[in-house]
């Protein structure tokens, strides 16, 4: 078994620009992000022998692009938290000895659409047949299917939902790169665009051009790479259904009570011990959902949560510090963007600094509660 | 007659029984052997123990509405503001549908009204189970 602390990040980027970024097209934004974390490693492509990334890009674009052959490959592709799986799968394989040094990258123009890949629906898909029919039109419109049900079961008001977007934003505007960093509040929200009742514009994730990339070894080998190495203590992994109209629990994600107390336990940490989260927001009940499931609030508690402050700047747990999907970037696949903001805490160089933070954990989302993909860093080595 | 663009689901083999059912305005579920419990969507064997003794049968049509979005934005095929609703069907199982002969608002719609399944045509081959608030409730 896999030792909390065996594996390391030594490398962690994202691609120059993020936000509006006309002037790359995807596969350059997965190659401009591994670039600048091979930059920071003092790794060249032929030093890297594992490659992952999540289709529509494959891993032999990439390898090809970069120039790297790689005896150990991973493609899996389970929406927006699929590089926390990659980072799990990578783990895995170093443990087990196919690669030494693996690299996982993102790149996605989804605000520009430079040679980005279009999904049509499949009418003999399952979803083509049982929910395509009824007028659905992208993540607005699916992911926020359960809301109204957990806000009955819960009790949980307009308000709280519109509070969610409000404190990311509090994170937001202390991070330059957020594409959108000036203060609001819950009127805001509340009086902004109706998109898809219940959530307004401002309760939905920015759409946006980006891309990033990790390096991971042995923690053995860290110790000779210039970049402080940030350990991975514990990784879980999940799925459910792709179909949201399917899934069991409206209140709760079984991917999500899967991957995170899976990657808890793996860490052997204490809830208590965690100084930094991140749950992937691509609309704002998922960080509600998120503490919820992974057992850091009870059921119905995690809106009077983050309401009484838990999660702003000077909160007990600092929540999505980079402004999260909602007000910091959003290409369509943000689980690299929170991982990327993990590590920079980890690092002691996020933006938002949660000063003395030892112990992060990283909750990624798969569209839809489809997936779910967790991941504990610290940069202590138990 | 539903207004021209929206999507038109494609049958496999093994969902065929379902489409033609709604086609004759029978709301056709499977069933387990080993547990008696019904599934949706549609395949040849059971979720719940993996085997292939099942067996169709005709649902009630009556159902609960168990969530919802409205949507503000305008999609090929449908008018906005409409809702894409999920009802859970008295037999147990949920099916993401829309909901007919109500105002498409939050005050309208709420959560666990009855619902009575409304087969609406899709074009002269596909018939799709829209629903609409159960007659006693109106």
């Amino acid at each position: 078994m896999i030792r909390p602390g065996e594996i390391a990040v030594v490398g962690a980027a994202e691609s120059t620009k993020i936000g509006a970024v006309p002037g790359m097209s995807q596969i350059m934004l997965h190659a401009d992000a591994a670039l600048n974390a091979m930059a920071e490693t003092g790794l060249k492509p032929g030093d890297i022998d594992g490659v992952a990334c999540v289709g529509p890009m494959m891993p032999q674009q990439i390898a090809h692009y970069l120039g790297i052959t790689p005896k150990w490959v991973d493609g899996t592709g389970v929406g927006g938290c699929s590089f926390m799986l990659h980072v799990r799968h990578a783990a895995a394989a170093i443990h087990a000895g196919y690669a030494k040094t693996i690299l996982i990258t993102h790149g996605e123009s989804g605000k520009s659409r430079i040679n980005a890949t279009p999904r049509p629906p499949e009418p003999e898909s399952l979803n083509g047949q049982f929910e395509v029919p009824y007028g659905p039109f992208g993540p607005p419109t699916l992911f926020p299917i359960p809301v109204l049900r957990y806000m009955k079961e819960r009790g949980v008001s307009h308000e709280d939902l519109a509070m969610v977007a409000v404190v990311q934003r509090e994170w937001a505007g202390k991070n330059p790169r957020a594409m959108f960093r000036d203060p609001i509040t819950v009127d805001d929200v509340l009086n902004s665009r109706m998109i898809a009742y219940p959530f307004r514009i401002l309760q939905c994730c920015l759409v946006t051009d980006g891309g990033g990339a990790l390096i991971l070894t042995s923690a053995d080998r860290a110790k000779d790479f210039p970049t402080k190495p940030v350990y991975i203590l514990g990784t879980g992994e999940s799925v459910e259904t792709n179909m949201v109209s399917q899934m069991k629990d409206f209140t709760s994600s079984s991917a999500f009570r899967v991957a995170g107390p899976t990657a808890i336990e793996a860490a052997g940490i204490d809830r208590s011990a965690v100084d930094h989260m991140m749950i992937y927001d691509a609309f704002a009940h998922l960080p509600l959902y998120g503490l919820e499931d992974l057992g850091f609030c009870k059921p119905g508690e995690a809106a009077g949560f983050i309401r009484e402050g838990n999660t702003r700047p000077g909160g007990k747990l600092p929540l999505n510090t980079n402004g999260g999907g909602l007000s910091y970037t959003h290409t369509g696949m943000y689980g690299m963007f929170a991982l990327q903001e993990s590590i920079r805490q980890m690092r002691g160089t996020a933006p938002a600094q949660v000063e003395g933070a030892k112990i992060s954990v990283c909750h990624g989302v798969g569209g839809m509660f489809s997936a779910s993909g967790t991941v504990v860093f610290s940069n202590e080595k138990p | 007659m539903l207004a021209p663009g929206r999507p038109k689901p494609k049958p496999t083999p093994e969902t065929q029984h379902f489409w033609d059912g709604c086609k004759q305005g029978k709301l056709l579920l499977q069933r387990c052997g080993d547990t008696g419990k019904a599934y949706f969507p549609p395949r040849p064997f059971s979720p719940y123990t993996g085997t292939r003794n099942v067996e169709v049968f005709e649902a009630s049509g009556r159902a609960k509405l168990h969530s919802y979005v409205i949507h503000h934005r305008p999609v090929p095929g449908f008018t906005p503001p409409y809702a894409i609703a999920v009802v859970e069907l008295e037999e147990g199982p949920r099916l993401m549908t829309n909901v007919v002969d109500c105002e498409q608002t939050p005050e309208a719609l709420q959560l666990d009204m009855p619902m009575e399944v409304a087969f609406t045509p899709l074009d002269e081959e596909v018939t799709l189970p829209l629903f609409r608030p159960a007659k006693e409730s109106k």
